[in-house]
C-alpha cells in the first residue's frame, strides 16, 4: 500500500527533499513572482509597511516596449551576438578538431585554452582594460593606426571588443563541448570519405561538421544565454555601458532601473521579454540546425 | 600539414595566454610601461602594487568572505547534491520524474529573470543584505553538479546495490559505505565544477553586499576598479596585482586537477 502511494524506496523522497525545497524557493516561486511584479505596480516600501501592489495590466510592458534605452540594449545584444556567436562557434570548432589530432603537448594546449574560462570576469576585465585603454599595449602595438577615440570609449568598438572579450573567454567550455561530441564520430566516415578521394577540407565540411551538429544547437543557445545575461563586462570594463549606452546590455538596463532606480517591476517585466526573446530565437535555432 | 596544425595551435596558445603573463608583468611593475618592450621587462620588478591594493581593499577579509561563500556552496552542494542525484539515480519513489524535469529545466532558465525577484525576496523581504546566508542561498545547490552525482550513481552495477540490500544494509549505509567511495571522481569533477561558480561570480554578491567588509573579492576589487582607481599612483599596478590574488586560487587549483576536466565528464553534464 505505502509502495504503491510513495513509490518502492519511500526514502528517495526524503534525500531528495532538501534539495526539492531549494528548487521550490530559488526558482519556482520567484519565477511567479517576477511575472506577477510584471502585471503590478511594485515599489520598494520602506520595511514593515504595508502597501498596495495594484494590478495594472500590460503597463510594465508597454514601458519597457517604448523606452529608448532598452531599444538600445537589445540593439547591442544584437551587435554582439552576430559578433560572437559565429566567432566562437567557427573557432571552437576548428581548435576542438585541430587538438583532437594532437599526441604532443595536449596538456599544455588545453589549460591554455581552458584558463580564461576559469577565471573570475573581474580579474581578467583589469587587464583588458589595461590592453585597451587609450595608452594601452594594443595603441602602442597599433601605433598611428590605434582608432580614434581608443576602442572602449568609441561607441562603435566598445560592443565589439565586448564581444570579442567574452568569445576569448568562453570558447575553452566550447571546444570542450566539441571535443566530447567529436569523441562520438565514427572513424569509418572519414575512412571512407577518403577512399572517394575527399581531402582535408572536405572531410570536415562533409562528414565533421554535421556529425557535430547537435553540439553546435547546444554551442549555438548556450553562447545566446550568455549574451542574453552579459554584465560584468558592460558594467567595469566599459565603465556603465558607455560610451552613451552604446555597450549596455539589458541585464545592466535591469540593474540600473530595478534596483538603482527603484523600478523592481519595470526590470521584472524587461526580464520576463529577455527571456521570451531568448527562448524564440533557441526555438529558431533548434528548427534550423537540427532539420534534418 | 602536421607542423602547420602545431604552429596553429602553439599560436592560438600564446595568443590566449598573453593577458595573463601581462597581469602578473603589470602587477609587478611599479610605473605602468605600455609600449610593447614594455611587455617584456628585463628588471625593476617590485610587490608595491600587491602592498597598495591591500592597503584600498582588504585583501585577506576579502579573500576570507570569498572562500566562506564558495566554501557554503560547496558544503551545500556535496551534501544535499549527493543526496538528491543518489535518489534520482537508484531509488524509485513518487515524484522522482518530476524532479528530473525540473534539473533538465533549472539548467536552461536564465539567472537574470530571477535577479530582481531574488533581490527583492532575499534582501528586501528576508533581510539577508551583507550576510552570508543571503550570499548563499541562490547558490546553495548547483542542478549540474546534481546531474553529474546522478549520471555516476546510474553507471554503478545494480548488482552491488541488489547485494548490499540483501546484506540488510539501509539505503543511507548503502549510498555511505557503497557507492559514494566508488564515485569519488565524480565528487571531485563536481566540486571543482562548483568551485569557479562562487569563487568568479560577481552580480549577485554585489547586490547583496552594500558593507565592504563582507564584500568577497570580485566584489571588492570590482568596487576598487570602478570607483576608487582614478586616486591611485599606479592605478593598473594595484588593479592588475588584485586581478593576480582573485585569479590564482581558481587557475592553481584547475592546473592541479586539469585531469578532472575531461570532456567526458563535462559533456555529460551539460548535454543533458
Amino acid at each position: 500500500m505505502i509502495a504503491k502511494v510513495l513509490g518502492r524506496h519511500p526514502v528517495g523522497l526524503i534525500l531528495s527533499a532538501p534539495y526539492a525545497v531549494y528548487l521550490a524557493v530559488i526558482f519556482a516561486y520567484p519565477l511567479g513572482f517576477a511575472v506577477w511584479m510584471s502585471f503590478h505596480d511594485y515599489f520598494f516600501a520602506a520595511p514593515g509597511a504595508i502597501v498596495d501592489h495594484p494590478f495594472i495590466g500590460l503597463d510594465n510592458y508597454r514601458a519597457v516596449l517604448g523606452d529608448p534605452g532598452v531599444h538600445q540594449a537589445f540593439r547591442n545584444i544584437v551587435v554582439f551576438l552576430v559578433i560572437n556567436v559565429p566567432l566562437t562557434t567557427g573557432l571552437a570548432l576548428l581548435l576542438a578538431v585541430t587538438l583532437n589530432r594532437v599526441v604532443h603537448a595536449r596538456t599544455f594546449l588545453r589549460v591554455a585554452f581552458y584558463v580564461p574560462y576559469v577565471t573570475a570576469s573581474v580579474a581578467v576585465v583589469g587587464v583588458w582594460m589595461f590592453l585597451f585603454n587609450s595608452g594601452g599595449l594594443v595603441n602602442s602595438a597599433l601605433g598611428p593606426l590605434a582608432p580614434d577615440p581608443s576602442w572602449l570609449i568609441n561607441e562603435h568598438l566598445a560592443m565589439p571588443v565586448i564581444a570579442v572579450f567574452v568569445t576569448w573567454k568562453q570558447l575553452g567550455f566550447f571546444i570542450l563541448l566539441y571535443l566530447a561530441a567529436l569523441q562520438n564520430v565514427p572513424t569509418e566516415l572519414y575512412e571512407s570519405a577518403s577512399v572517394d578521394g575527399a581531402n582535408a577540407w572536405h572531410r570536415f565540411w562533409s562528414v565533421t561538421v554535421p556529425a557535430v551538429r547537435p553540439a553546435t544547437a547546444l554551442v549555438v543557445i548556450l553562447a545566446l544565454i550568455t549574451g542574453a545575461n552579459l554584465f560584468t563586462e558592460p558594467y567595469l570594463l566599459t565603465g556603465g555601458g558607455g560610451p552613451n549606452g552604446a555597450s549596455a546590455s539589458p541585464v545592466l538596463v535591469m540593474y540600473q532601473r530595478g534596483i538603482q532606480q527603484g523600478e523592481p517591476d519595470f526590470a521584472a517585466a524587461l526580464g520576463v521579454l529577455l527571456v521570451l526573446g531568448v527562448l524564440i530565437v533557441a526555438y529558431l535555432n533548434r528548427r534550423l540546425i537540427e532539420r534534418d | 600539414m602536421k607542423v602547420l596544425r602545431y604552429v596553429v595551435l602553439f599560436a592560438g596558445a600564446l595568443l590566449f595566454l598573453f593577458p595573463f603573463y601581462y597581469m602578473l608583468i603589470g602587477s609587478l611593475q611599479s610605473e605602468p610601461d605600455t609600449s610593447v618592450a614594455g611587455a617584456f621587462p628585463t628588471g625593476g620588478l617590485t610587490l608595491h602594487n600587491y602592498a597598495d591594493i591591500n592597503s584600498r581593499v582588504d585583501l585577506i577579509g576579502s579573500l576570507i568572505n570569498s572562500g566562506i561563500f564558495t566554501g557554503g556552496v560547496l558544503l551545500g552542494t556535496v551534501v544535499f547534491g549527493v543526496l538528491a542525484g543518489y535518489a534520482l539515480a537508484r531509488l524509485r519513489f513518487r515524484g522522482r520524474g518530476t524532479l528530473f524535469m525540473l534539473v533538465l529545466l533549472v539548467q536552461v532558465i536564465p539567472f537574470q529573470l530571477l535577479l530582481i525577484p531574488l533581490y527583492v525576496l532575499i534582501v528586501r523581504g528576508y533581510g539577508l543584505a551583507d550576510s552570508y546566508l543571503g550570499m548563499i542561498l541562490p547558490f546553495a545547490i548547483n542542478t549540474t553538479a546534481v546531474f553529474i552525482f546522478r549520471q555516476f550513481f546510474l553507471q554503478l552495477p545494480d548488482d552491488l546495490f541488489a547485494a548490499a540490500r540483501l546484506d540488510g544494509a539501509g539505503e543511507v549505509r548503502v549510498l555511505w559505505s557503497v557507492a559514494l567511495p566508488l564515485v569519488r571522481p565524480a565528487l571531485l569533477t563536481a566540486v571543482l565544477l562548483t568551485f569557479i561558480g562562487p569563487w568568479n561570480e560577481f552580480l549577485w554578491p554585489f547586490l547583496v553586499t552594500k558593507e565592504a567588509g563582507m564584500q568577497p573579492l570580485a566584489v571588492s576589487l570590482a568596487n576598487y576598479i570602478s570607483t576608487v582607481s582614478a586616486r591611485a599612483a599606479n592605478p593598473f599596478g594595484a588593479i592588475l596585482a588584485g586581478a593576480c590574488v582573485l585569479a590564482a586560487p581558481a587557475v592553481g587549483l584547475f592546473i592541479a586537477f586539469q585531469r578532472q576536466f575531461v570532456s567526458t565528464d563535462l559533456g555529460s553534464g551539460v548535454k543533458g
